[in-house]
């Protein structure tokens, strides 16, 4: 992919809302599924336990099918490390994500694969979802680089701090590369730690 | 001007400012496990790039071994494949690996420090949330992805944002019965799940001076349980004669040297903080969570909080968690009726927690209706424990003494729930389905409440036990 390919300037695509808060990595997806050595199958198996326990989840619904944007209550992501949770929102297709806050690691998951996770206050968040819910063939935009969400004629604030705003609107997300480019001056930090050269 | 701990480590790991503004961060200990790492080992093959550092990375194998027969090929051939990976690829990027034949296998949170490869002053960091642990021993230490993993592996790097600094100051005593783990669970619950987003956490005060190494641990476990990707306690002679004869410790007149830097990291007296907390560890008492995050926890003395009584966003949380539970507002948590006890992970699994375990099943056997499972957060902590004759007094009490490995902290081997089973749990995280089962209940606690739970068959006072 050119750097072009990868920039995330803005997502447009259908919603789909999820309240609550608190939804941690193991709902999105339960360690079981974590036996795989690649990520192929996980979106198959996005909030299979919660899906199953409530025929009525966001995800099961037909109107939600093709969602892109991922509309989420506060501290979404929670918990446990695991990419597979990324990955299994990502390959049944979220692109971009709005919420209240982010579990840390979940959130820089997301940036390192190019989703972007925007922050907005609760009473736009619970806005959204019931515009959503109520018009869900109407596209989100979630803009990146202009920190803002728009649906139908309303725009709201979000925000998304510098640095991932940065890596995503120029398309360097894909991180190996760039912490790649400062060469030797990762072996010469190195050798300057007491603990790397020994005591 | 007076610097913190965290500004110290983290410019002396500073490579360079990266055009995004974030820093590039050097990681001094990278430590691996089968499950996070098979797709950056595929990732790193397809771009045809060597591990940058191979003497700076360790790996093990926790998460998905049996603790029962550990007979290679495992009954499971999902967790065989993940094992078989891990092997060829610590062998194929010249890894050491620390599996069952070296004797120093276990929960990658354990052996870190057990073996004193986790020092003061370094940046660690693992494909595990709970890397947080690490912070004990006076160390910047987080969790990361498995993308961001194929990053440590291929530059030794990370590109991260420095987070603010929060100060938690636990003053006063603890009263007898009342652990590390209570400290922690009241930390997150006053505090918040979310209290810590953005936020490093450094644990200070006069109980977090007094505490052992292995207690410290506890409490740096949890940091990301309140949302703080890491936290730390400031290193001290508590630390250093942790540290001392470690395996990979420096020996001999290096050590001394060593203490000498150890010490210069610390945070300064009069640093300043952008936030300080305070927490009356004299007014804690043993803790248990009633619901489905580790932030909603109580007192053994108190009832289960009523939804009406929470701020509006946060009641939809409380009434999911009492219909998942099963459990009405005002009730009280003592003397909820559990299936399930379980002794072990990285929050609770070392030779201290388990020996306070085995002070309360000396005095009593495990209810008939309850599944009661040890497991030692180590190959190591296995054999001391042993070698002090605890396995017997948990095995003659009905307690299962089993082999070392994450277990059902996640279930991701055969130790699960079945079905709603309720378990008193030493481990970490109680979030819906955790422990295995779809429909499982999980209730946090410390290890000496898990055993008081299994010889009662309920919820129970471990003050009351001990007498």
């Amino acid at each position: 992919m050119s750097t072009a390919d990868m920039q995330r300037r803005q997502v447009t695509g259908r919603g789909i809302p999820l309240p609550g808060n608190d939804i941690d990595t193991d709902r999105i997806i339960p360690a079981r599924f974590l036996k795989e050595v690649t990520f192929e199958s996980m979106g198959e198996h996005v909030f299979e336990d919660a899906r199953t326990q409530n025929p009525e989840h966001p995800f099961n619904q037909a109107a939600y099918q093709g969602a892109s944007v991922l509309v989420v209550g506060q501290n979404f992501g929670c918990g446990s490390s695991r990419e597979h949770a990324p990955q299994a929102l990502m390959r049944w297709g979220i692109r971009a994500i709005v919420g209240g806050s982010f579990g840390e690691i979940f959130f820089g998951n997301c940036t390192m694969l190019g989703i972007p996770c925007l922050t907005a206050s609760q009473a736009d968040l619970e806005w959204l979802q019931k515009a959503v819910a109520r018009e869900p063939r109407t596209p989100v935009t979630v803009d990146v680089d202009k920190q803002e969400v728009r649906f139908g004629d309303r725009t709201i604030q979000a925000a998304i701090p510098d640095g991932p705003r940065h890596q995503l609107v120029g398309g360097t997300w894909d991180s190996t590369a760039v912490l790649l480019e400062a060469g030797a001056a990762i072996e010469s930090t190195a050798r300057r730690l007491p603990y790397v050269v020994g005591f | 001007m007076a610097r913190t701990l965290l500004d110290k480590v983290w410019e002396a790991h500073t490579v360079r400012v990266l055009p995004s503004g974030q820093t590039q961060l050097l990681i001094g200990l990278h430590l691996i496990h089968e499950v996070t790492t098979p797709q950056a080992f595929q990732m790193l093959k397809d771009a045809k790039l060597p591990v940058r550092m191979p003497e700076r990375t360790v790996g093990t194998l926790d998460h998905i071994i049996p603790t029962t027969d550990q007979t290679r090929p495992y009954a499971d051939p999902l967790a065989e494949e993940m094992a078989v990976h891990m092997y060829r690829n610590t062998r194929e990027f010249g890894l050491p690996l620390l599996d069952m034949a070296t004797g120093r296998q276990g929960i990658v949170h354990v052996i870190g420090p057990e073996l004193g490869l986790s020092q003061p002053g370094m940046t660690i960091a693992c494909g595990d949330s709970h890397t947080s642990t690490h912070g004990a021993v006076g160390a910047i230490a987080f969790g990361i992805g498995t993308t961001q993993v194929r990053d440590v592996l291929a530059t030794q790097c990370l590109a991260m944002t420095k987070p603010r600094l929060r100060q938690v100051r636990v003053e006063g005593a603890l009263a007898r019965g009342v652990y590390a783990k209570d400290v922690i669970l009241t930390i997150i619950n006053h505090l918040g799940v979310k209290g810590g987003v953005g936020y490093a956490y450094e644990y200070a005060g006069p109980v977090i001076e007094r505490m052992s190494m292995e207690e410290r641990l506890t409490v740096c476990n949890m940091s990301i349980e309140g949302g703080a990707r890491f936290g730390y306690v400031n290193p001290d002679r508590t630390t250093f004669d942790y540290l001392r004869g470690r395996p990979h410790a420096p020996q001999g007149a290096a050590f001394d040297r060593a203490v000498q830097w150890w010490t210069s990291v610390a945070t300064e007296p009069g640093a300043a903080f952008d936030d300080v907390a305070r927490i009356d560890g004299s007014a804690i008492e043993p803790v248990v969570t009633w619901g489905i995050n580790p932030g909603m926890s109580v007192g053994i003395t108190q009832t289960i909080p009523s939804p009406e009584a929470q701020p509006e966003p946060e009641r939809p949380t409380f009434r999911e968690a009492l219909a998942h539970m099963g459990f009405q507002a005002g009730q009280p948590i003592k003397g909820a009726r559990i299936d399930v006890a379980f002794v072990g992970s990285c929050t609770n699994g070392r030779l201290s927690d388990l020996r306070l375990a085995a002070e309360v099943a000396r005095k009593g056997k495990v209810a008939k209706h309850v599944r009661a499972l040890i497991v030692p957060g180590s190959q190591q902590v296995a054999k001391a424990a042993e070698a002090e004759g605890l396995h017997e007094i948990f095995q003659q009490a009905g307690f299962q003494w089993r082999k070392a490995g994450c277990s059902m902290c996640l279930g991701m081997n055969d130790d699960k729930l079945q079905g709603r089973e309720m378990s008193a749990s030493s481990s970490n995280r109680n979030f819906i389905g955790r422990q295995g089962s779809p429909t499982g209940r999980t209730l946090l606690m410390s290890p000496a409440m898990v055993a008081a739970a299994a010889v009662t068959g309920a919820v129970a006072d471990v003050r009351e036990i001990l007498g």
